[in-house]
């Protein structure tokens, strides 16, 4: 399960904004999970419970907020903007590189319009985090 | 929006004792080549050894020692694949012999993504098989592995030096910490000892042209064996 480590990004990223920020308790997170790189969100919701610090008592009473990103893609030789069905369009190995390195799209989907592997990923990549909320002590 | 990969680029590699990266100006001087054989060398030194390969549209690290493509293993992260007491890294491990067409921010992408989740461990030695030139992945190793010293290909080439010259110049500007030139390919005099005292940098010594190395690609005994891995083995800085 190679989503833990991305799961554990994600604390180490929220861990920091809490340090900057001085924040005494995280309440809710908001995790944009890209459909590209198809991570299923009850997994990756589990993965964070697993890697969350339990004696960090900022995190006690986090709430991940996840949601699920659909894909856009732009092509750059014919300028076609899609959103590329990953399962449906490349083989199972395909789809298992691109679960693991997104970027390997450009290996497994093309333009459906030109079939270039030349397109830029608008939306959809893979793990980002949105707003982080919590509250300062006095 | 933050990107969270950044945040653990650190404590994934917060085991990894030294960090070298093989870089040149330029294509075909032997970056590959000589990552691979450093690599060996350290893991026959006893280091715990780990090769990456940062030449993400073309991979060869794999080729060169002979390691079979396939999913790494997976269970908190993805661990390199062993191979010939060296953990390797590589995007064709996914991918095969299957292009991958990057440019830009895909290869950022892809290279934040490899240091995100591979878990190196502990490591005496992480070797970076760097693509030729100051594009951008010379940049992102910069950026997300200010650490890594570096150590610099060459060839007797004026061609070549003239390419390493820049590369010198932009570590220079920089402050990465430079452990050398090397000279690959020797045959005789060449101007790479001008090119160091240009820039204070240490001649590591020189790999001899060796015509052996095409038939041991892809076999680490018969690397191991070669004039060139034994000329590396007599200067590697490890
Ligand atoms: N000392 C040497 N003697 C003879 N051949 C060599 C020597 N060093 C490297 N070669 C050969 O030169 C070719 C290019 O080497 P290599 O792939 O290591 O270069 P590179 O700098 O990594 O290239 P690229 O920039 O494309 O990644 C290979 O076929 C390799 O076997
Ligand atoms: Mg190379
Ligand atoms: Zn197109």
């Amino acid at each position: 399960m190679h989503e833990y480590a991305l799961a554990d990004a994600v604390i180490a990223a929220v861990r920091k904004t809490a340090a900057d920020e001085r924040l005494a308790r995280v309440l809710r997170v908001e995790v944009r999970v890209g459909a590209l790189q198809s991570i299923d969100e009850h997994t990756f919701a589990r993965a964070l419970d697993t890697v969350r610090p339990p004696d960090d008592a900022r995190f006690a009473a986090v709430e991940f907020a996840l949601s699920l990103v659909p894909v856009r893609c732009r092509c750059r030789p014919c300028g076609a903007e899609y959103g590329p069905e990953v399962g449906a369009e490349a083989d199972a190995h395909g789809a298992e590189a691109i679960h693991f390195v997104p970027e390997l799209a450009h290996s497994y989907l093309r333009c459906p319009r030109c079939q270039s592997p030349d397109f830029d990923i608008l939306e959809g990549r893979g793990v980002t985090i949105g707003r982080i909320e919590g509250e300062r002590d006095e | 929006m933050i990107d969270p990969r950044l945040a653990v680029i650190d404590t994934r590699l917060a085991g990894v004792r030294r960090i070298v990266a093989v870089t040149g100006g330029k294509g075909g001087i032997g970056k590959s080549t000589i990552a691979c054989l450093l690599a060996l060398a350290a893991a026959d030194r006893g280091l715990r050894t780990g090769l990456f390969d940062l030449d993400l549209t073309s991979p060869t690290d794999h080729v060169i020692l002979g390691a079979p493509t396939g999913f790494p293993d997976e269970e908190f992260g993805i661990d390199p694949a062993m191979h010939a007491g060296v953990g390797l890294m590589s995007l064709a491990l996914f991918a095969g012999s299957t292009p991958a067409p990057l440019r830009g921010d895909a290869l950022t992408n892809a290279v934040l993504e490899l240091l995100a989740i591979t878990r190196w461990g502990e490591l005496d030695l992480l070797v970076l098989d760097m693509p030729p030139g100051l594009g951008d992945t010379a940049l992102d190793a910069m950026r997300f592995v200010p650490r890594c010293e570096y150590l610099v290909v060459t060839t007797p080439s004026t061609v070549v030096r003239e390419t390493v010259r820049r590369t010198l110049r932009l570590l220079k500007e920089r402050g990465a910490p430079v452990l050398g030139l090397l000279e690959n390919m020797q045959v005789g005099e060449s101007g790479t000892a001008a090119l160091a005292a240009e820039f204070g940098a240490t001649v590591l010594g020189s790999v001899p042209r060796d015509d052996a190395l095409e038939a041991a690609t892809g076999d680490p005994d018969a690397l191991r064996k070669t004039a060139a891995a034994a000329a590396l083995r007599a200067i590697a800085p490890l």
